[in-house]
C-alpha cells in the first residue's frame, strides 16, 4: 500500500510534457554524533518525489529510512542498532489561483520557518535541529488536513506570504498527527532582503494551547552571508535560536576551494513557564552554542562539523558531530 | 545567567558581528548574479554574486530559491517545469514569478 500511491501517481503523470517529468531528489547522509564519549552513527536518506498531474496538481512526498547505531552502554561492548522507515509527508497541492493553492493530504506543520525549510538532510547547516523545533508543530510534525497557502501580493518592492492549515487527529503509524489550527505570514522586502514573519498554532485536543512564533531572515545583498532566527513561545514554554552562516568571495569567489569553506554559528536558549511538559522542550531551562564548520564540495556534496556547548541545571555537556551528505536530483526515469 | 554563559554569549555575538561587518562593507562595492549556463543536457548553475541580474527569473530565483538552500550543481531540462512547480508551493511563489523561474530555467 505504502508503494502502490507512489507508483499510481508515477503512472497517472506518465504523458507529462517534456519540462514536467516526475522528479526524485533528495539526500543520503552518513552522520555521527558523540555526546558524553559514546558515539552514535546515523546513516540516513531521505528520498523526495514530486510528480506533476497536468497544468494544476502537483503531488509530492518526503520519506527517511535511518538506521541508527548506539553504543550498548553500562560497560557492555558493541552496539545497539535500530531502524526506521517513515513517510514524512505525502501531500496534493492543486494551484486553484494565482495566488491560491489548496493542499490536501499528510504535511508539514507550517510554524516558523525550521520545519517546512530547514529540516531536510540536506539543507540544513547543522545535524541538530534547534531546541525549539517542536513548539509549534503539535508534537508529532505534520498535519493531516487540508491548507491553503500561497503568495497574497507580490510586487518587485514587497511581498506578502501566508499559508493556513486544519489537522484533523490522525493515529495512523504514517500519518500521525494531532487535531490542531494556525498559519503563518511572511513579509519579505527583496531590497533589504529581509523577511520577517509571524506564526500561530492552536493545539484543538488534550490541554488546549497556543503557540505563538516570529522569524527573521536576513541575506544581505552581494554576500553569502545568512542570518536566521525564530522564537517561538507556548503555555508552557517559549525559546529562541539565531543562527548565521557565511561564505567569503574574497580569494577566487564561492567555487574557490576556500570560499567553499563555511562557517556557522548557533546561539539557542529555553526558558521553561512552568513544570508541565508538553511541547518537547527541555525540563529545565537550557542554554546551547553550536560551532559548526561546513564544506560545500562539488556535486552537491556537503562535509557537516560541528561542537556544541549546553549548559543547564541538569548539567552542562558537549556534542561533537560529523557528517556528509550528498543530494540528488534527477528524473524518475530516461527520456528521449 | 553565570558569568562564564554571559561571556560565551557575548564571544557569540562578537561571532555573528564579525561577518556582518564584512558584509555591510561588501554591500558598498557589490552586487550579487547568479549566472546560467545552458549545456546539451543539464542545466547547471554557479554561483556569481558580484554582478547584477541578467533577468526577473535571475532575480526571483536568487532571493526565493537560495534563501534556503545552495542551488544544485545543475538538473535535467526535463524537470525544470516540475522544480518550478514545487518551487511555487513551497516558496509561495506568485504565478508570475513561477513563469519567469520557468523562462529563466530553459531561456
Amino acid at each position: 500500500m505504502r508503494v502502490a500511491w507512489p507508483l499510481a501517481m508515477l503512472c497517472a503523470a506518465w504523458h507529462a510534457t517534456a519540462q514536467d517529468t516526475p522528479l526524485l531528489s533528495g539526500g543520503i547522509a552518513f552522520l555521527t554524533s558523540t555526546n558524553g564519549g559514546n558515539t552514535t552513527y546515523l546513516p540516513i536518506m531521505e528520498p523526495l518525489l514530486a510528480a506533476p498531474i497536468g497544468n494544476r496538481l502537483l503531488i509530492e512526498s518526503r520519506a527517511a529510512l535511518t538506521e541508527s547505531f548506539t553504543p550498548n552502554g553500562n560497560g557492555q561492548p558493541g552496539y545497539n542498532h535500530t531502524h526506521f522507515v517513515g513517510l514524512t509527508y505525502l501531500q496534493g497541492d492543486y494551484i486553484a489561483a494565482s495566488h491560491l493553492t489548496l493542499v490536501a493530504g499528510s504535511f508539514l506543520t507550517p510554524f516558523g520557518t525550521y520545519n517546512e525549510r530547514l529540516s531536510p538532510v540536506w539543507i540544513g547547516n547543522l545535524q541538530d535541529g534547534p531546541l525549539i523545533a517542536s513548539l509549534g508543530t503539535m508534537g508529532t510534525g505534520t498535519g493531516v488536513g487540508g491548507e491553503l497557502r500561497g503568495s497574497a501580493i507580490s510586487r518587485r518592492k514587497y511581498s506578502i506570504d501566508y499559508v493556513a492549515y486544519f489537522s484533523a487527529r490522525s493515529g495512523n503509524e504514517q500519518f500521525n498527527s494531532e487535531r490542531s489550527t494556525g498559519g503563518r505570514a511572511s513579509l519579505y522586502l527583496p531590497d533589504s532582503r529581509l523577511e520577517v514573519g509571524i506564526s500561530y498554532g492552536r493545539l484543538l485536543q488534550g490541554t488546549r494551547e497556543n503557540f505563538y512564533g516570529t522569524h527573521v531572515w536576513w541575506e544581505p545583498k552581494g554576500t553569502a552571508f545568512r542570518l536566521r532566527s525564530e522564537f517561538a513561545r507556548g503555555h508552557h514554554a517559549q525559546g529562541y535560536w539565531i543562527e548565521a552562516d557565511y561564505r567569503t568571495q574574497a580569494f577566487g569567489g564561492l567555487d574557490s576551494w576556500i570560499g567553499r569553506i563555511e562557517p556557522v554559528f548557533r546561539m539557542q536558549q529555553t526558558f521553561r513557564r512552568d513544570t508541565i511538559v508538553s511541547d518537547g522542550l527541555p525540563l529545565v531551562n537550557t542554554q546551547r552554542a553550536d560551532f559548526g564548520l561546513d564544506y560545500n564540495l562539488p556535486h552537491n556534496t556537503r562535509i557537516l562539523t560541528s561542537y556544541s556547548r549546553q549548559f543547564s541545571s541538569a548539567g552542562d555537556k558537549n556534542i561533537w558531530e560529523t557528517g556528509i551528505v550528498y543530494r540528488f536530483l534527477f528524473p524518475t526515469w530516461k527520456g528521449k | 545567567m553565570a558569568p562564564k554563559h554571559l561571556l560565551g554569549f557575548v564571544l557569540s555575538l562578537g561571532a555573528i558581528f564579525i561577518p556582518i561587518t564584512d558584509v555591510v562593507q561588501a554591500q558598498k562595492s557589490s552586487d550579487r548574479q547568479t549566472v546560467v549556463a545552458q549545456a546539451p543536457a543539464k542545466t547547471a548553475f554557479t554561483t556569481n554574486k558580484t554582478q547584477p541580474f541578467h533577468s526577473e527569473g535571475e532575480r526571483i530565483f536568487a532571493q526565493n530559491c537560495s534563501r534556503c538552500h545552495n542551488a544544485p550543481d545543475g538538473f535535467s531540462p526535463r524537470i525544470s517545469g516540475t522544480i518550478v512547480r514545487h518551487m511555487r508551493v513551497r516558496a509561495q511563489l506568485s504565478k508570475h514569478d513561477e513563469e519567469e523561474l520557468l523562462r529563466f530555467f530553459n531561456p
